[in-house]
């Protein structure tokens, strides 16, 4: 399977990113990453990438990581496209205090207009 | 050391609210008492069986409550899940309880949006998240705007002003519910809405 996955700079991403190439290396699927600039996240875009090809190399794992510029969620959508991806990995939702799933914009845009299977890792 | 926030409160602060304990008596006439939860050892008030903790009474309400109410992910489904969600609650958080007959039916609760509440002093340098869960038997009784209004009334009491919550946005009842009490609809479109309400000092 064709996978992508989307991440940004949070805390989710990166758990996001682990349980994705747990994931990749049980399945030997075919994994692109794309990185967005999400301004508010704690991790600049360049840092997500640096720490992605880092792990994947860990890992053992050939894929490419790229940085897309402009609107998270439309990027990641137009790209899963053009390539043709049998699915568009993201993270499942922050934690409130309390405890609440927060699923963000990004993620609300992606589900609703992904033509892919959308998986949502948590 | 009060936290940066991009949540915007309304202007005018609400209250007063009805503090803790009182009693109401629902429309199918069953007294209901509403009461603290002053520590994580202490007994409940109106709950039968003092030998057990606040987090053994509510693990048994949570237990008891309908999946199909569960809202973003919570309360958890499974007993030891249940508990280590309740535990930074009722470490951290401000509790109310509402009972029926010596069991605990309903629960609103408020816990600090800070990654550190241990050293928090004051409670009103930082903002206070809510929720509130009411068994599916005791539910369109006016249960849940008491244990609101008394949750309120005693934040109020201990210093908290500003109070948010989220809700699912497809959620009509609880979004005029929140509304008559006072929370505004605040913060950015997605699938939760987010409420916030300021309250005035003292009650």
């Amino acid at each position: 399977m064709h996978v992508l996955l989307g991440l940004e700079g949070s805390d989710e991403s990166v758990e996001t990113l682990e349980t994705t190439i747990e994931r990749v290396l049980e399945t030997g699927d075919d994994l692109l990453v794309a990185v967005v600039d999400k301004p508010e996240a704690s991790r600049s875009p360049s840092a997500v990438v640096d720490l992605a090809k880092a792990r994947l190399e860990e890992a053992d794992i050939d894929a490419e990581v790229r940085q897309l510029e402009g609107d998270p969620g439309s990027e990641l959508v137009d790209l899963a496209e053009r390539e043709g991806v049998d699915q568009l990995v993201i993270g499942g939702g922050t934690r409130s205090p309390m405890g609440k799933v927060r699923l963000g914009p990004v993620t609300e845009f992606v589900l609703l207009n992904a033509t892919t299977t959308v998986k949502l890792v948590r | 050391m009060r936290e940066h926030s991009s949540r915007v409160y309304p202007e005018e602060p609400c209250g007063p609210f009805p503090t803790p304990p009182g009693t109401y008596t629902d429309p199918e006439g069953r007294e209901i008492a509403l009461s603290v939860v002053t520590h994580p050892e202490d007994t409940v008030r109106g709950v039968a069986d003092g030998e057990r903790t606040p987090i053994d009474v509510l693990t048994d309400m949570y237990q008891q409550f309908d999946p199909a109410d569960r809202a973003q992910g919570i309360p958890p489904s499974s007993e030891d899940r249940i508990r280590r969600w309740l535990e930074p609650l009722l470490e951290n958080g401000v509790n109310v309880v509402a009972s029926h007959d010596g069991s605990v039916i309903g629960h609103a609760t408020l816990v600090p949006d800070t990654d550190e509440p241990a050293s928090l002093t004051a409670p009103g340098d930082v903002e206070w998240e809510l929720a509130i869960f009411v068994l599916q038997d005791y539910q369109r009784g006016g249960i849940g705007t008491q244990l609101l209004e008394h949750l309120l009334g005693h934040a109020s009491s201990l210093g908290i002003d500003r109070v948010w919550l989220t809700v699912e946005r497809w959620n009509g009842p609880a979004i005029s519910l929140y509304k008559r009490v006072g929370f505004e609809l605040c913060g950015a479109e997605s699938f939760e809405q987010e409420m916030s309400i300021l309250l005035g000092a003292g009650v």
